[in-house]
């Protein structure tokens, strides 16, 4: 009682949005018990049928659903590669740059696409990458190249995806980066001169293991998305004809669910998902605590 | 020194020019998305625009503004980037101090952290979460873009991490004056955080601006849909339905100069507050990422 006499301005502060995460957050995650059941909306939970684990059993045995758990893994493992060699690589050579003018030139251009949405991107890329005379197949033509089928065929479509996603985030991506360089010592490299190591030598032995901690911290972190593709991305950018290689959980999850109403088979996909994003996200965070002394909250 | 060495000044050269050529490969899809936007329609129809319109015209943005519905997409998504910043603004601020404060000096901000970070790492998954919106009468509401995402958990803790780096003597001499948790917040806090505040706020309008999924879920209807979510059906999804064309009209304008005007358009707000965006966002992303 008289924790609550002192305490109560600050429980009153944090009760709006605890009201809204209940409401938005948690509710939803009861509605998870419809991966259980065969879910019709007009029955509704108290009333719809109770199957226990066959939507599971049927995320496993449907060939389609293999399929798609593939193509996530495939394009979010490549992405997480990229996503992670490419800033460091960026962030390396802005680095070298010494008029500042020019680097923070390159930065306010190479920033700009990570605030774009997709569907604008995605709007773009679908007609510069087309073949019917889009903007870079034109260039490739040009070049003497066949025109090359980005979106239309399922290995392209998995390639075009990845870049243009790294494409995307690589400038972003490498702030941190470029954060941690600002603060290595700059004595380490008066040192390294003064013994006459070369700059390529003060990069690989003084930069390049300086940046190792918050690159093993981003690629941890980002373990958390070994399921995650990227919606926004795929669905603006995929159709029927690359469905085999480019859908993934979450696009299957709205086809299923929302648009075909298969809505217990969708919630197990996006309760198997979430399951293994979590766990991943858990054992990240612990790592990145333990290794390199990172918390967030 | 390193950077006088012919070999380095040569890889200075090569350096100069890759980032170069990176840096505008970042704009270039954009720069050709205006320059169809200003073609002719014949001459977009032929695939002659490339970074610079051909036959200029601004007859694309003439038919765009003409469009009712695209003109009230964007009302749409005025509101809701307005309301909801304004929302998720207080609700981050409210909920920061009392999580920025330390264990020990607030029983019970561990519980609280608690169910913010879960929140943050699992989620009941979209059908689950399109039910609820269903079961709270939210569906085809205009609500059904603000509240759900209202609170925004990553945006919450920029702003905790903020706290926790202003001074604890400013707290403790407030309270000594008889100052309470509220007091300390509005008197103390609000007018130390408002840079802080700014940050958090342009990150929210870029994703309220930028949001289409939740105009896609839970509106009926093209004339309940956002900017983002107009342009998603219109250009992603070639549903005509929306546009409000004759055929007379659709065979003077080419979809190819319309469509361009129309990313234009939904691409120009974030333009605008990029360079502002910029100044701040640097500092933001660190602020929450790097911690000792």
């Amino acid at each position: 009682m008289t924790h609550l006499k002192k305490y109560w301005p600050l429980h009153l502060m944090v009760l709006p949005s605890l009201l809204f995460l209940i409401a938005f957050n948690y509710l939803p995650m009861a509605g998870i018990v419809m991966a259980f059941q065969d879910f019709k909306p007009r029955l509704g939970i108290a009333g719809s049928k109770w199957v226990g684990l066959d939507n599971f059993r049927l995320l496993f045995d449907r060939e389609d659903s293999i399929q798609v758990i593939w193509n996530t893994l495939i394009i979010a493992v490549l992405k997480m590669i990229f996503n992670l060699i490419a800033p460091f690589t960026f962030a390396i050579f802005l680095n070298e740059v010494r008029k500042e003018l020019f680097k923070r030139y390159v930065q306010t251009m190479v920033y700009l696409p990570h605030f774009l949405s997709w569907v604008l991107l995605g709007g773009i890329l679908i007609d510069v990458l087309s073949q019917d005379g889009g903007f870079i197949n034109r260039i490739i033509e040009s070049l003497g190249f066949n025109s090359v089928p980005f979106l239309m065929n399922g290995d392209w479509f998995r390639f075009t995806v990845v870049v243009s996603d790294v494409w995307k985030e690589f400038g972003y991506g490498a702030i941190v980066f470029l954060a941690a360089l600002s603060n290595i010592n700059p004595a380490l490299y008066e040192a390294a001169e003064v013994d006459g190591a070369s700059r390529l030598k003060q990069t690989l032995h003084i930069t390049i293991p300086s940046m190792l901690p918050i690159t093993i911290v981003v690629g941890t972190l980002a373990l958390g998305n070994v399921l995650n593709a990227g919606f926004d991305q795929i669905f603006n950018l995929y159709n029927g004809m690359v469905y085999n290689k480019g859908d993934i959980l979450d696009t299957f999850v709205y086809r299923t669910g929302i648009l075909a109403g298969n809505m217990g088979f969708a919630t197990a996909i996006g309760l198997f998902k979430s399951v293994i994003s979590m766990i991943l996200i858990f054992v990240s965070y612990r790592a990145a605590y333990k290794w390199a002394n990172y918390r967030i909250f | 020194m390193y950077h006088k060495t012919v070999p380095y000044r040569i890889f200075t050269v090569f350096n100069t020019i890759g980032l170069l050529f990176l840096s505008i490969a970042c704009v270039l899809p954009l720069i050709h998305v205006l320059a169809v936007s200003f073609s002719a329609k014949s001459a977009a129809d032929a695939n002659l625009v490339n970074l610079w319109p051909v036959h200029f015209t601004t007859e694309a943005y003439h038919k765009t503004m003409d469009n009712p519905l695209f003109l009230h997409s964007i009302w749409v998504s005025v509101k809701r980037t307005v309301l909801g910043t304004a929302l998720t603004l207080f609700l981050a601020f409210m909920a920061a101090y009392p999580l920025s404060k330390e264990n020990s000096d607030f029983k019970g901000r561990s519980v609280y952290a608690w169910i913010f970070i879960f929140a943050m790492v699992f989620s009941g998954g979209l059908v689950p979460f399109y039910y609820v919106i269903q079961q709270l009468h939210l569906m085809g509401t205009f609500w059904a873009l603000i509240l759900p995402g209202a609170v925004n958990i990553y945006l919450t803790i920029l702003m905790m991490n903020f706290f926790r780096s202003v001074p604890k003597e400013l707290t403790e001499a407030a309270m000594i004056d008889g100052a309470g948790h509220f007091r300390t917040l509005f008197k103390i806090y609000l007018p130390v955080s408002t840079p802080a505040i700014a940050t958090l706020g342009l990150f929210s309008i870029v994703f309220h601006w930028n949001s289409w999924f939740d105009g896609l879920l839970y509106t009926k209807g093209s004339d309940q849909y956002p900017l983002a979510t107009f342009l998603q059906t219109v250009i992603i999804q070639h549903d005509f339905s929306s546009m409000s064309l004759d055929p007379t009209s659709m065979a003077l304008i080419s979809q190819k100069t319309v469509n361009s005007a129309q990313i234009f358009i939904g691409a120009l707000p974030v333009l605008l507050v990029y360079p502002f965006l910029q100044k701040f966002f640097v500092k933001g992303l660190v602020l929450g990422s790097v911690k000792e």
